[in-house]
């Protein structure tokens, strides 16, 4: 099947029933895209899937054709790649690129967030390392 | 010329002597106070490859020909395997070894013309069995590994699980932890411990708190499951990739269980995505991969599903705590004493719960008794300061119960009872600055007449406060090898692991400082012990003050060479050279890039090497903290709301004040889960887990965050090696969960004496208040 990945038209098999993270990272050589609880509940697994955050571990591959996916590697230059970076909204970094892809979503649609709508937004993404604050401070302070 | 000493080390509060051998004069200590690189904010020098999904976890391992493994897990919590009937398992697409139980039954007649038929993969798997997977036949909690099937995808290794016919006897399971210390079902034996005369100092006391509290199981979930990636090299070597925080003990113990030579194995871990204290050792996946790619000469897999990372994978324990605390009118404690359960489970140990008790305070009269229970539970692991986090709840609470019955401050409390040199042996401490964090905590303490103010409808405010004590001192050995080539970059090398402390971060900016260069000259490698020398354990917060001082000797070793090679080059006395932001530079008058220097070199390179040196003699060197927590609860609903967390910490020399207060804050989010939300449930008659998912457990979001203020003392231990820091990744929290409750009370009047504090367990509390204040209210009066 095809995919429309980070601009680029990716050609693969996939049996029925792949999900699009496993297809990612294992197919494409896309594994910036973590998988940590493989049933929707982390976040950490997020891309964007025409803009939108989608948890790609629960999404199946064949559902997707012909829309275009987003990955963290499609966001390496994005500002909150700097603003994450300087704010040291990461300690292990497992939960890291999912969280600047939701990020991501998030300050496209909404350029300047307020707290309130940063934590509504983030939620989903989990971080055990508790990185929450900084991870606040980076979405707010992403154009700086 | 090298000396061979004896020292204390410490892991975790278990202190034990060992050898070092001291080759370096010590260095002196820096100066107190941030210096020009160490003591200054740095981002991470590793943060670009792990925000853009660059950085290589054992997660994205992928090795040409990988087999996948799956495991069978007992979903009983105590059984007996009768027989395993493998034959539909076998002949599943995909699946090229199958790994049993030692006592198993042999496989059926036409497995074994399987066998004939493919002597590869299969057949060996079956021939030779489990030789050292740990692999049972008598699961005793609910994850125990029973069998394991390798196969060419995931998908097929799970489906081939399920068609291992298992013949299940389950057994009664033991899970009540008091019936287990009854009935003498004990994972270690019953640890006593007592000082002065318990009796008499309860005698001699004004006012007795006596109370139960309790803390519950939770569960680590690092967001990376456990998982290992192991390959062979014909018979004799092994390279095991692995989510490790101590990559020498996994080769140790990988070594043990394969009868291979250390040097034979070679253990992997560039990044790990969080640990918390459960992926200090190789756990049975690592040896089942290992084994799997034994018998099928394939690389192979197995890692764990967040279902089964929160079955199999380790636990903070529940505990009981059954405490008595008497004080005098003027605050003197005279006796504290308790009885405590650790509910420890299958396996484990049983951390030192009453560690907090004996040591924090001054108290002369101390008496303890700690028992670990041996259940149908899956096996504890340490998570982030175990015993400590509990025992700190129990004590501290019990602190500000016997401060509201004596109608003192409890922030006086705790400073009439300051403990001057240890208790427990009266050691002198190598550096203790808790009463500056009392002094520091008096403005956030001092919010409270404010904060209570804010009550408002059902809304009650109130603040709380808790002291915190701990480890991590670190201790040797730990070593580092340093490089400099002709272009006068710097290569750290040493084969550490970085578990998102920020440690590649921390020993760039010692080596940068030390050798006198530019922070972005300097590159940390670590992660595989093929490369650099033996490096301590990332737990019991020891990575930053075993291994910086290892970092800090051979970053001296380098700078010597170079400036005396300078001397040289330049014809000028020696004792006038020094490096400053990579340029040498003599008596403050002239000045050479580095650069000039290590051009000559071409190919060459100027090597360094250096040890952690021993712990101080005779002395305890301990971790201390305040937090002072300000909570909203409403009464009609239990609903709690932590809205400020101020944390002050005794650390000795801070190396990265950004990373550390990211520490702190981790720390403290961490510890809001506990106190609030996160619960590992069992059904109370089968032991079945019932929060596998992180949507049944609850961990702290983003939403959750209260606005945290973090102070450091931040003054080296002058006493501690050539660096004076000490751990930070524990003591932050350790007092939280005592904070949040101590402000509850503050707020509502409500001893809350269990955590998590659900809206259940803060109805209850309201309500005990409640009746307390009626029967006061309605008692005949006097």
């Amino acid at each position: 099947m095809e995919l429309r990945v980070n601009g680029e038209l990716r050609r693969f098999d996939a049996p029925v029933g792949r999900s699009l993270a496993e297809v990612l990272r294992a197919d494409l050589g896309l594994p910036g895209t973590k998988i940590a609880c493989f049933e929707g509940h982390c976040g950490a697994c997020t891309v964007l899937l025409d803009g939108v955050p989608t948890l790609s571990c629960i999404t199946l591959v064949h559902t997707v054709e012909e829309r275009e996916v987003t990955t963290i590697e499609g966001l390496r230059d994005h500002p909150l790649v700097d603003a994450f970076v300087r704010e040291d909204a990461m300690q292990c970094g497992f939960c890291t690129p999912g969280q600047i892809v939701s990020g991501a979503a998030l300050v496209a649609a909404n350029p300047e967030p307020t707290r309130d709508e940063i934590r509504h937004a983030m939620a989903g993404n989990l971080c055990r390392c508790g990185a929450y604050r900084n991870i606040e401070e980076a979405v707010s302070t992403w154009r700086d | 010329m090298a000396r061979l000493i004896k020292t204390e080390k410490e892991v975790e509060g278990q202190y034990s002597e060992t050898w070092v051998v001291v080759e370096e004069d010590v260095l002196d200590q820096w100066p107190e106070g941030p210096r020009g690189i160490v003591g200054q904010p740095a981002a991470k020098v590793d943060g670009y490859e792990r925000a853009r999904g660059e950085a290589r976890y054992t997660a994205d391992v992928q090795l040409p020909g990988m087999l996948h493994a799956a495991v069978l897990r007992s979903p009983y919590a105590h059984a007996r395997v009768r027989h395993i009937d493998v034959a539909k398992a076998l002949d599943a697409p995909g699946v090229r070894g199958v790994l049993l139980p030692e006592r198993a039954e042999a496989p059926p007649t036409h497995a074994r013309a399987a066998i004939e038929s493919d002597p590869g993969a299969i057949g060996r798997a079956l021939a030779e069995r489990a030789r050292v997977a740990p692999l049972t036949t008598e699961p005793g909690y609910p994850g125990h590994a029973v069998a394991a099937v390798a196969a060419e995808t995931l998908g097929q290794a799970e489906a081939a699980l399920d068609l291992l016919e298992v013949d299940w006897e389950p057994l009664e399971p033991l899970l009540d932890a008091d019936e287990a210390v009854s009935r003498g079902s004990l994972v270690s034996e019953e640890r006593t411990y007592e000082r002065g005369d318990f009796e008499r100092g309860l005698a001699e006391a004004d006012v007795v708190v006596e109370a139960e509290y309790r803390t519950q199981a939770v569960l680590h979930n690092s967001l990376e499951t456990h998982q290992a990636v192991c390959e062979w090299h014909g018979e004799g070597e092994l390279d095991v990739y692995v989510s490790t925080q101590f990559i020498w003990g996994v080769r140790q113990r990988v070594a043990e269980r394969f009868e291979l030579p250390p040097d034979k194995v070679r253990v992997v871990c560039e990044y790990m995505g969080g640990g918390f204290g459960s992926k200090n050792g190789p756990g049975d996946y690592t040896l089942i991969a290992a084994e799997l790619a034994r018998i099928t000469g394939r690389p192979v897999k197995c890692a764990l599903s967040r279902r089964d990372e929160n079955r199999a994978t380790g636990n903070r324990n529940a505990t009981i705590q059954r405490l008595v605390g008497g004080a005098r009118a003027d605050g003197t404690l005279t006796a504290l004493g308790g009885e405590f359960v650790n509910a420890v489970g299958w396996d484990g140990f049983s951390a030192s719960t009453a560690g907090p008790m004996q040591m924090l305070y001054a108290c002369q009269n101390v008496r303890t008794v700690e028992n670990g229970a041996k259940l149908n539970t899956p096996p504890n692991a340490a998570f982030r300061a175990p015993g400590f986090v509990e025992g700190t709840f129990g004590l501290e609470c019990l602190i500000d119960e016997l401060a509201a019955k004596l109608d003192l401050d409890p922030l006086e409390l705790r400073r009439r009872n300051h403990a001057e040199s240890d208790p427990v042996n009266e050691r002198d401490y190598s550096s203790k600055n808790l009463e500056e964090c009392y002094r520091r905590a008096e403005q956030h303490w001092a919010r409270r007449d404010e904060v209570r103010a804010r009550s408002d409808g059902p809304w009650r405010y109130g603040v709380g406060l808790a002291s915190q004590i701990w480890y991590g001192a670190g201790g040797p050995p730990s070593y580092a090898w340093i490089r400099v080539g002709a272009d006068a970059r710097v290569t750290v090398v040493t084969a550490m692991q970085d578990i998102g402390t920020g440690t590649r971060t921390a020993m760039a900016q010692i080596a940068a400082e030390e050798l006198g260069v530019p922070l972005e000259w300097v590159q940390v490698s670590l992660g595989d012990s093929a490369r650099g020398p033996f490096a301590s354990i990332s737990a019991g917060s020891s990575t930053t003050p075993s291994m910086g001082p290892a970092v800090r000797a051979a970053a001296s070793d380098v700078k010597r060479q170079l400036l005396e090679i300078a001397a040289q080059r330049h014809g000028v006395d020696l004792s006038t050279l020094t490096l400053v932001d990579g340029k040498i530079v003599a008596g403050g008058e002239r000045e050479w890039p580095l650069s000039e220097l290590t051009e000559l070199l071409g190919d060459g390179q100027i090597l360094g090497k250096g040890a952690r040196g021993p712990n101080p003699t005779g002395m305890r060197a301990l971790t201390f903290g305040v937090q002072v927590a300000e909570v909203a609860v409403d009464v009609e609903t239990g609903e709690v709301v932590v809205e400020r967390v101020a944390a002050i910490h005794d650390v000795g020399r801070i190396v990265n004040p950004l990373g550390a207060r990211s520490q702190v804050e981790g720390g403290i989010v961490q510890a809001i889960g506990h106190t609030l939300s996160e619960q590992r449930l069992l059904d109370p008659s089968t032991g079945a887990i019932l929060t596998p998912t992180l949507d049944a457990y609850k961990l702290p979001t983003i939403a959750d965050v209260p606005e945290i203020v973090t102070e450091f003392v931040d003054v080296p231990d002058p006493h501690l090696t050539n660096l004076g820091s000490k751990g930070l990744g524990e003591p932050p929290i350790i007092p939280t969960a005592a904070a949040i409750a101590n402000a509850i009370r503050d707020a509502t009047g409500a001893d809350v004496r269990s955590v998590p504090v659900t809206r259940e367990e803060m109805l209850t509390a309201l309500a005990r208040a409640r009746e307390r204040r009626e029967e006061t209210v309605g008692a005949p009066s006097a």
